[in-house]
């Protein structure tokens, strides 16, 4: 059996997304991540929840605040509109700003916990060798995370590609555009098309088990809170 | 002339900092105090990783006013820390380099190959931190703060986590630094024998004050300070290494016209040399001994007497200008009817290098 043209552009579509949102999120969850470390305010414990809270939440209310909100009538929606773009539901620009929030505690708790792990001494150490606060970061507090990196890079992969209540309640069933792998296995179950859904999810199974396998020589401080 | 001048005040939780000490161009200040007085507190507020209202000039360059507050990173300074702190994914090589890369060439004090060479660090440079040993990791540590070019090195404590050897392995190569480099070093102990073999001048702390600052000579003797009664107290004299005599393995080494008899040296002739001498090592008499198994025997005049722990009276000396401490009871003191002004014969039954 071979996978029908609509699955081959569900797996790519999928990996495209996984892609670019973890990408992205590696932009957003490390400085994120730095602040956390840093900061004494007392805003931090709040934050620290807020971003853990797609752990807990069901992918439907997160899928549907987000669609509330950016759609037309939503607060980011209608400012989008209003610059003259297009909203983003039932886009794959929607798609991958569901993916990064949805994901976003599995890339910032590994990257907090490596920088917390280095500790102030190193970074001191550094700024008094003439490093500035930048070249500190680069020189030292990145090397010194880079198992936080790996971990939160391979986690935020895996997890979008995981990823089903967001996407359904965001971006729908487009093929091409929003019809990401497990929507597809879905829509092979409901039409009673196992043996299409069976090989999808095999897949599945097989390279989640395989990153994990990795993660695992690995180390890593992570818990899967089931949501 | 003092190049360095500092003034602290604040409060840090229920620790109360007033702060106030100008020090040399050149040579170590030791700063020493009991854990909890401050010394690591003010030596983190000097190289700026502490913030705190003050002001602190180093050679003429302001740090720290009511306006101003240069960065760590802008400060020429090294930093040897406790702990020798070196970065785990680095190379020896990548730990030497990472501050003398940043500093620009023109401004660099010290050529990399020379500090290589001088800390003996030339056989572990592609080695990783993890596979040295305390006392090579600290060596590193301190090639690193000498590579940044800092114009004040700052040393917290460096021997306080290694063992005696790592110890002993160190402190020539602080001695070194002491002798060779025109370099102000602030050196932060709670170990009073450090103190005497590497500090010149002295800066006590107690409770987030300085209570002294002055000579190292002074501090060790003065005798309304604490240190003077301490069990351990004595003095130092900074001597020149004579002859050796190698029938008896008896170095002679002399200050002036003073000179003393040590055992079991091997110092070649000209080489300075710092002796220690306890309070407790001396006695007094009135009149040279005919006969007597001490031979250090020197003349001095006692400048002060006070009591010191129960039954027991603490003496100081000068003797041309050098400084003795005697430890005698209460009662030989009254025997011998000891005062300010008179000429005593002090026998010093043991001289240690410092």
């Amino acid at each position: 059996m071979t996978l029908s043209a609509p699955d081959i552009s569900a797996i790519t579509l999928t990996l495209q997304l996984a892609a670019v949102t973890t990408l992205l999120l590696m932009l957003i969850a490390t400085p994120l991540a730095w602040w956390l470390t840093h900061t004494r305010t007392r805003w931090r414990a709040a934050v620290t929840a807020l971003v853990a809270l797609p752990l807990v939440l069901p992918p439907t209310v997160l899928g549907f605040y987000l669609l509330v909100l950016l759609g037309p009538k939503g607060a980011i929606g209608h400012w989008m509109q209003q610059l003259g773009l297009d909203t983003l539901p039932f886009t794959f620009g929607g798609l991958v700003v569901g993916s990064i929030v949805f994901s976003l505690p599995f890339a910032v708790q590994p990257i907090t916990n490596a920088f917390a792990a280095i500790g102030v001494r190193p970074l001191e150490v550094a700024a008094t060798l003439r490093a500035s606060v930048w070249d500190r970061f680069w020189s030292v507090a990145v090397p010194l995370a880079r198992p936080g990196f790996i971990t939160a890079a391979v986690l935020a992969f895996a997890h979008t590609v995981g990823e089903f209540g967001v996407v359904l309640m965001l971006g729908g069933n487009i093929p091409g555009e929003t019809r990401v792998l497990s929507v597809a296995i879905y829509d092979h179950v409901e039409a009673l098309e196992y043996t299409q859904a069976h090989w999808l999810s095999a897949g599945l199974v097989v390279f989640s088990f395989v990153v994990l396998l990795m993660l695992g020589r690995h180390s890593g401080q992570w818990q899967r809170v089931p949501a | 002339m003092s190049t360095i001048d500092a003034r602290f005040r604040s409060t840090l939780g229920s620790f109360e900092l007033d702060a106030k000490f100008s020090l040399p161009a050149r040579g170590v200040s030791a700063l020493f105090g009991v854990s909890g007085s401050g010394k690591t507190t003010l030596l983190r507020l000097i190289s700026g990783l502490m913030r705190a209202p003050g002001s602190l000039t180093v050679n003429g360059e302001v740090w720290q006013d009511e306006r101003i507050f240069i960065p760590t990173h802008r400060r020429a300074l090294g930093y040897v820390f406790q702990e020798a702190s070196l970065f785990p994914h680095l190379s020896v090589r990548g730990n030497l380099e990472y501050g003398w890369k940043r500093v620009p060439a023109a401004e660099r004090l010290i050529a990399f190959d020379d500090a290589v060479e001088w800390l003996g660090l030339g056989a572990l440079l592609q080695q990783a931190p993890q596979q040295l040993s305390g006392g090579q990791r600290q060596r590193v540590a301190i090639g690193r703060a000498l590579l940044a070019s800092p114009r004040l090195l700052l040393m917290d404590e460096p021997l306080s986590a290694l063992d005696s050897n790592s110890r002993a392995e160190i402190l020539p190569y602080l001695e070194r630094l002491h002798q060779q480099l025109a370099l102000p070093i602030i050196y932060v102990s709670h170990a009073l024998e450090e103190v005497a073999r590497l500090a010149d001048t002295l800066l006590l702390i107690d409770a987030g004050k300085i209570t002294y600052q002055g000579p190292l000579v002074d501090g060790l003797t003065r005798l309304d300070l604490p240190l003077a009664h301490r069990d351990t107290a004595g003095t130092v004299i900074d001597t020149t290494v004579v002859s050796h005599d190698p029938a008896f393995q008896i170095t002679h080494v002399s200050r002036g016209n003073i000179s003393f008899e040590l055992p079991g040296l091997h110092r070649a002739p000209g080489e300075p040399l710092r002796v220690r001498i306890a309070a407790r090592d001396v006695s007094l008499a009135l009149d040279m001994p005919s006969q007597s198994s001490i031979l250090n025997l020197l003349p001095a005049r006692i400048t002060e007497l006070t009591d010191d722990a129960p039954g027991q009276v603490l003496v100081q000396m000068k003797l041309e200008d050098s400084v003795l401490l005697a430890r005698i009871t209460r009662k030989s003191a009254h025997a011998l009817n000891l005062q300010p002004g008179m000429r005593v014969v002090a026998q010093v039954k043991s001289v240690a290098v410092a």
